[in-house]
């Protein structure tokens, strides 16, 4: 037997000082995909590095391993405090990606379990691959019956084919899945009225918000979804945890077996500083939400008429800025003529960073689903840049990009033209 | 200069690309996927297009510092390279898919797309040299030749495949490895600055056919096409599966019931598309003296000028030189008589063509669809397309 001598926990608050009490900084130059992950925030790096120099596994029973539990569950209220949930429904996983999978898999598992005739999956044909790819390894793996629910043209979900939808099958659904906002135009879907279309059928309601906490009001108890996922590094936590809110009286299954952790439905040594810095920078990000939401909307609204500007062509996609329907944040442009890929590389030798918005296999951008799901055709899609801002962005990144775009759009065009791959001539 | 260093995930573009960095040049990192199903392409780490290879492309970028993004060719590669390898073997021709790949893929979309995006050069793997010499030009003032060498690394050359990109591309192309001797010194190049990939086999097969198995390919990809093999009296004497599948030269495979009346070895010695035959003969049917080539194209200051200026040539009164001929990527030069000569392409509109008399001994089964380059020692005089092969003596 060996016997291992506890580390002394230390006693003292940790100060924090020197290079770890820097703000984290934004990558040099103009950072434009804060959708992508948005920087640290110096209070929740500060809570990272506290509970990262102490040592105690939450689940362990003596003094070490309670004060860990104690910085988990402060998290864990701050968490639900700040997104209307109650404590003991926030459950940690490793990010958005393991949240998704968890509620997709563990709610059509769970659901089934109760009712086996509900064997259908309704997801928007706009959800991020984190939730459509476990509905579609569902279809292979466990008899499910995949239904890719419309989107209008802004991608905002048609709420009337949801209901023929349900009035046709409902009582064969097992659940439902709709992003609160989504990544790659920021428009915001009616979640709310999914949930009033999914009561009477007894369907659970999962909503994807990770990009829209911080960005807009999110509010778990009032939209009435039963389980919401979140993820930290996209409002100023770190990379590598989130969480699913899930109500109490939802049936879900686990989809990582192991030592029982948070209410047995996900096992593994919970990570004590990602979730206390999570904590922090939720709180944070909450707080400041109004203010900051009407700060990027003024920068948002300035970058997409300078934009147009320079280019008339340009083509915003997503709902209407003026309709109070888009992230704050969001921007997202297709540039008739020129490839993405072009945009992006020569956007980033200008020291602009975006994004084509879209999945990549291996790295090659493929046409976004979205954009394809809200009927651009996929010439056009090929087009596509997405700007987005968060807490960090200022006019002059918005001047960056101004100054750089002529050349930049010019030059992917003439690019465009060469390789023959992008149509989308202007119309 | 800004560089586009094309980047396949092997050794010899890794080593190109840090040696184009270390020449001081802004680089960056480009891998092109050329297949949208990569499930379809050579799986393993012996290529340049499977995923594995676009990490070790990426991780290769990493290590040197430059920016990486993979192009998505594959639209292009389809259209082009693959087309082609599928309607010439339909021609009972033999395609060299490598040329195509450096002519449509390489040195035309690529460099393309990198000039239009503002690059100067693009920098490959390659073995070749490319030299600049300035020669007095008829007007009195000087003019620069560009011209395409052999690399002095005699196994590696890839002069042989690449002339097809013609003077005014290669002028846009850079290939720091031109030098190099050997692989091995290629590999300690590239374990001398952590690259990963130093220890990487070599690729041979082609890139889009799986387990080098063509025939399988191209009836998977052309369907079954039964008919006949017949011997040079017009006797049946076996049965085929698509006369496409066979290329002039070929021994094995023929699954010909009987043996020939004199037991001697049979040859593919004609592929008949039109009606699907496959024609067997003795070996020295395959023996050539004389080829015909189309789509010549002539290297910088080698031909005479119109105006008048001097070439590297000195064509008789026919127009024949004296040069060497290439016919294979793995063959040797051999002596021959060249000439350039007007000619017809099968749309018949003009086109420049070529005619190539041995001088030594004939060879063996020339295929026609490969690439016929054309050599006076190290240099690249022109290359052109094998459309026939006969015997004249």
């Amino acid at each position: 037997m060996t016997v291992t001598t506890p580390p002394e926990p230390a006693r003292t608050p940790l100060t924090v000082s020197g290079a770890h009490g820097d703000a984290p900084r934004e990558p040099d130059g103009a950072y434009l995909d804060h959708a992508a992950t948005t920087p640290m925030s110096a209070a929740a790096l500060a809570a990272f590095v506290a509970e990262a120099q102490r040592t105690g596994n939450a689940s362990s029973l003596h003094s070490a391993g309670r004060t860990s539990r104690r910085a988990v569950e402060e998290a864990r209220e701050t968490l639900a405090h700040a997104l209307g949930a109650r404590p003991s429904e926030v459950i940690f996983t490793s990010g958005g990606t393991e949240a998704d999978n968890l509620a997709i898999k563990g709610i059509f598992w769970g659901r089934r379990a109760q009712d086996t005739r509900r064997s259908r999956v309704l997801v928007s044909a706009v959800e991020h691959h984190a939730v459509l790819d476990p509905a579609f390894w569902l279809a292979g793996h466990a008899g499910a019956e995949i239904v890719l629910l419309p989107v209008d043209g802004d991608g905002v979900l048609d709420l009337d084919a949801l209901r023929a939808e349900l009035a046709a099958h409902g009582d064969e659904t097992a659940l439902i899945s709709v992003m609160w906002a989504n990544n790659e135009v920021g428009s915001i879907q009616p979640v709310r009225e999914v949930v009033r279309a999914a009561r009477p059928y007894g369907i659970p309601v999962h909503t994807d918000a990770v990009q829209a906490v911080g960005q807009t009001a999110v509010d778990f108890s009032d939209s009435g979804v039963d389980a919401m996922t979140v993820s930290a590094h996209k409002l100023g936590g770190p990379v590598g945890v989130g969480a699913l809110l899930a109500k109490r009286d939802l049936a879900l299954d686990a989809v990582l077996h192991g030592g029982g952790q948070e209410r047995g439905v996900r096992s593994g040594t919970l990570d004590t500083a990602s979730i206390a810095a999570f904590g922090v920078a939720a709180r944070h990000a909450v707080d400041c939400q109004p203010q900051r939401a009407a700060r990027l909307t003024a920068l948002r609204d300035d970058l997409v008429v300078r934009v147009r500007e320079v280019d008339p062509e340009a083509v915003l996609r997503g709902a209407d800025p003026a309709s109070g329907r888009r992230l704050p944040g969001n921007a997202h442009f297709t540039f008739p003529g020129a490839e993405g890929d072009s945009l992006l590389y020569l956007l980033d030798s200008a020291g602009v960073q975006a994004s084509t918005g879209s999945a990549c296999q291996a790295g090659v951008p493929q046409p976004s689903h979205v954009l394809l799901a809200m009927g651009v055709p996929e010439a056009e899609a090929r087009g596509a840049l997405r700007f987005t801002l968060g807490a960090t962005s200022t006019e002059a990144d918005v001047d960056r990009l101004v100054a750089a775009l002529p050349q930049v759009v010019a030059r992917a065009r003439a690019a465009g033209l060469v390789s023959g791959r992008a149509l989308g001539g202007a119309s | 200069m800004r560089v586009l260093a094309a980047m396949s995930g092997g050794v010899d573009s890794a080593v190109a690309a840090a040696l184009a960095v270390e020449a001081g040049h802004d680089v960056v990192g480009v891998h092109m996927a050329l297949s949208r199903n990569r499930d379809q392409f050579r799986t393993g780490s012996r290529g340049c297009c499977s995923i594995e290879d676009a990490g070790d492309a990426r991780r290769a970028a990493d290590v040197l510092g430059i920016p990486y993004y993979v192009w998505d060719l594959s639209e292009r590669f389809e259209d082009t390279v693959v087309a082609d390898f599928l309607s010439e073997y339909e021609a009972g021709r033999t395609p060299n898919p490598c040329v195509r790949c450096n002519e449509h893929i390489k040195f035309e979309a690529l460099l393309d797309k990198a000039t239009a995006l503002g690059f100067d050069a693009v920098a490959t793997g390659h073995y070749a040299q490319v030299v600049t010499r300035e020669v007095a030009s008829a007007d009195g003032g000087v003019r620069t030749l560009r011209e395409l060498h052999r690399s002095p690394n005699d196994a590696k050359d890839q002069s042989y495949v690449l002339a097809v990109a013609g003077p005014e591309r290669l002028a846009r192309a850079m290939f720091p490895l031109g030098g190099f001797a050997s692989k091995d010194e290629v590999r300690a190049e590239a374990a001398r600055r952590g690259l990963s990939v130093s220890a990487k086999p070599d690729s041979y097969d082609i890139c889009f056919v799986a387990d080098g198995d063509t025939r399988g390919f191209l009836r998977e990809r052309l369907g079954s096409r039964p008919g006949s093999v017949v011997d040079t009296d017009g006797a049946v004497v076996g049965e085929h599966d698509g006369a496409y599948a066979f290329t002039v030269g070929q021994r094995r495979g023929l699954a010909l019931g009987r043996p020939a009346a004199d037991g001697r070895a049979r040859y593919v010695v004609d592929v008949q598309p039109a009606t699907n035959t496959v024609v067997v003969g003795p070996a020295e049917l395959l023996s050539v003296d004389r080829i015909a080539g189309e789509k010549a194209l002539w290297f910088d200051g080698v031909l005479p000028g119109a105006d008048g200026a001097d070439g590297a040539v000195e064509p008789d009164g026919d127009g024949w030189f004296d040069a060497e001929v290439q016919v294979r990527a793995h063959g040797a030069a051999v002596p021959a008589r060249v000439r350039a000569v007007a000619g017809a392409d099968v749309a018949g509109a003009d086109a420049s063509g070529m005619e190539v008399a041995l001088t030594g001994s004939p060879l063996r089964g020339v295929a026609a669809g490969q690439s016929l380059v054309v050599y006076r020692g190290t240099r690249v005089l022109g290359q052109a397309t094998v459309s026939a092969s006969w015997r004249a003596r």
